[in-house]
């Protein structure tokens, strides 16, 4: 496919993807490697050598119990990780058949759908969080619940969106014409059209959930301990900041860098995909 | 034969606009042999495109038909989504006007045409795809084995609009409603695509629906023309008995309008002749002649009473007009 090579070319010239891409595999990397291996167990706490400064044998130092901070890190990715590709999964699957129902059906049932997406995001992400949390309990799984909640209207405004301008094109009354109903025409027709628009999206969803995520952990509403997590990794060091300011550094780098790269490979695939720029270039 | 294919009555199509409802289509009546031919006729905004889309129940979001649209005796106005979705492309095909963009630019168009069949039939996807080559292959697009995997855009407008009226035919429709299908084409390119519609329709023995504003397009193509004014037929008839014999003075109006070649004609040419006026708005229309505001033999009485229907030639010609007499001796250019 000389197309798939010429949008790669394309995409290897895109300074701000290659970064994001860079960035962003860089953590994946991170979350892979704590699946198998970091320098020290890391929830083991180690009195003893608390507060280390890096060193040779801690190579980013340890927390206030000991813990050696590299490896919290790195399992830290995983949880974010994950929780990020979870709530951002369940919005993008359950807002985007919204958007899609609300484009195919339009009418009362566009409507209806509209104004639950506005009645949802009306909520900020951190007000649903600590409601989920009074009711059900601080732990990751509500932090999952209330960021993908708070997806669902994004992807189900975007999906709406872009499905009608695609609606409103000719090839779809043709195909209306060829005797196709709306759910084969989403399926074949507008999906492929928005396919792109919904990756674009989601990459972008996805670095404002792992930013969620270590705002929710960092209130004490998201993960809880021992699970190593980012957000509460800056939590415990704020006790500590003067004493030992590099532990709030560390995960402060690494939120900046997942969400720093998943952005900018949000904006390059944006350029990449939009066949208006492609052409120009 | 038992009865017409297709027979509408009292068509309306209203559109909601944000001054409320406009009437694009009032009160329609035609019927349409197995077989048959079928011009539609009239300026923009007549409501001969909304007929069109009213037959197929394709209509744009909250337009509402009224009226019936009988197809072998089934109400296709009330029928459901469903039912709706397995006659389109199956029993009834349609062509559009724009080529250019009614073909999925992501889809192969060898798939784009095996899709009705894969849709209304039991064909496999193996067969539906030869079947495909077959249709190429009739719609005439040289090697149609090498172009199933083409893309749209490797096309020519032309080419496009041979691809859609493979798709159109795909499952042989007893009705092919081609709407405008040449008016984005240029004229060499017309002819051949208008060539291949009057063939194929010749060969299938499928009813033909021709909408156009092209009167040449209309009179080389079709058996019986309808022209419309402002959502209703003003006159109806054979074509040649009709061309022969214009008695509406809007039809007149719109043959005088048509730009011809004179043969040894001066140079430069005369303006064409227009009709005066604009077409009227669809919201406020009386039951009255629509046409009297921009006729120049319109009398009190064309504008208080709808006109009545005035037969000619061998009876299946008439026009709607109380004039009718003194409108065959309106000027109508070139021959005259």
């Amino acid at each position: 496919m000389s197309e798939t090579a010429a949008f790669f070319r394309r995409a290897l010239r895109h300074r701000s993807f290659v970064a994001g891409g860079l960035l962003t595999a860089l953590v994946l990397g991170m979350a892979l490697l704590s699946l198998i291996w970091t320098p020290y167990v890391a929830t083991a706490l180690n009195i003893r050598h608390r507060l280390a400064l890096p060193s040779a044998t801690h190579w980013l130092g340890t927390d206030a119990l000991g813990r050696d901070v590299l490896s919290l890190i790195l399992a830290g990715a995983q949880n974010s990780i994950m929780v990020a590709v979870v709530s951002v999964g369940i919005g993008l699957l359950l807002g985007s058949l919204l958007g899609f129902l609300a484009a195919a059906r339009r009418g009362w049932i566009e409507e209806l759908v509209m104004r639950f997406a506005d009645f949802t995001y009306a909520f900020p992400a951190i007000l649903s969080a600590i409601m989920f949390a009074a009711i059900l309990g601080p732990n990751a799984l509500n932090s999952i619940i209330a960021i993908a909640i708070y997806n669902i209207p994004i992807f189900a405004r975007v999906v709406r969106a872009a499905a009608n301008s695609v609606w409103a094109r000719d090839f779809i009354l043709a195909a209306r014409a060829a005797g196709k109903g709306a759910f084969r025409i989403t399926i074949e027709h507008v999906l492929p059209n928005i396919l792109s628009v919904i990756v674009v999206q989601a990459t972008i969803q996805f670095a404002l959930a792992i930013l969620a995520e270590a705002a929710l952990s960092y209130l004490g509403l998201g993960t809880q301990p021992p699970t190593p997590s980012w957000g509460r990794m800056l939590n415990e060091a704020q006790s500590y900041v003067f004493r030992a300011p590099l532990l709030a550094v560390w995960p402060g780098i690494a939120i900046a860098m997942a969400v720093l790269g998943l952005n900018l490979l949000g904006d390059g695939l944006r350029d990449l995909t939009d066949p208006r720029l492609a052409r120009r270039r | 034969m038992s009865g017409p294919l297709l027979s509408v009555r009292d068509l309306t199509v209203t559109l909601p606009t944000a001054r409320g409802p406009a009437m694009a289509v009032r009160g329609l009546d035609f019927d349409l042999a197995k077989g048959e031919t079928l011009g539609i006729v009239g300026e923009s905004g007549c409501g001969k495109s909304m007929t069109a889309l009213a037959l197929m129940g394709l209509l744009p979001e909250g337009a509402q038909a009224g009226g019936s649209v009988a197809l072998g005796g089934e109400n296709l106005l009330a029928a459901s989504e469903k039912r709706l979705c397995d006659l389109r492309g199956n029993r009834l095909g349609m062509i559009f006007q724009e080529p250019m963009t009614s073909l999925n630019p992501l889809h192969r168009i060898g798939d784009q045409i095996a899709e009705p069949l894969l849709l209304h039939t039991d064909l496999s996807r193996r067969q539906a795809r030869e079947r495909a080559v077959d249709l190429l292959g009739r719609v005439g697009i040289p090697n149609p084995r090498s172009r199933l995997d083409a893309y749209p855009h490797q096309l020519s407008g032309g080419q496009r609009q041979r691809v859609m009226i493979a798709m159109a035919l795909a499952c042989d429709p007893d009705i092919l409603i081609a709407d405008e299908p040449t008016t984005a084409l240029d004229v060499t390119i017309q002819g051949q695509i208008l060539d291949l519609i009057r063939d194929l329709v010749e060969a299938s023995g499928m009813a033909l629906i021709l909408i156009s504003h092209d009167l040449g397009v209309i009179a080389e193509t079709v058996d019986r023309v309808l022209v419309m004014y402002a959502g209703r037929a003003v006159e109806a008839g054979p074509v040649h008995e009709v061309f022969a014999d214009l008695s509406h003075p809007y039809a007149r109006g719109l043959f005088a309008a048509m730009p011809r070649l004179a043969a040894g004609g001066a140079y430069p040419r005369p303006p064409l002749p227009t009709i005066p006026g604009i077409v009227p708005d669809l919201h406020d229309l009386g039951p009255a002649c629509a046409f009297a505001d921009r006729c120049s033999l319109a009398e009190a009485r064309c504008r208080a009473e709808p006109p009545p229907p005035v037969s000619s030639g061998s009876g299946s010609h008439w026009a709607a007009c109380w004039r009718t007499e003194d409108a065959r001796a309106l000027p109508i250019g070139g021959a005259a």
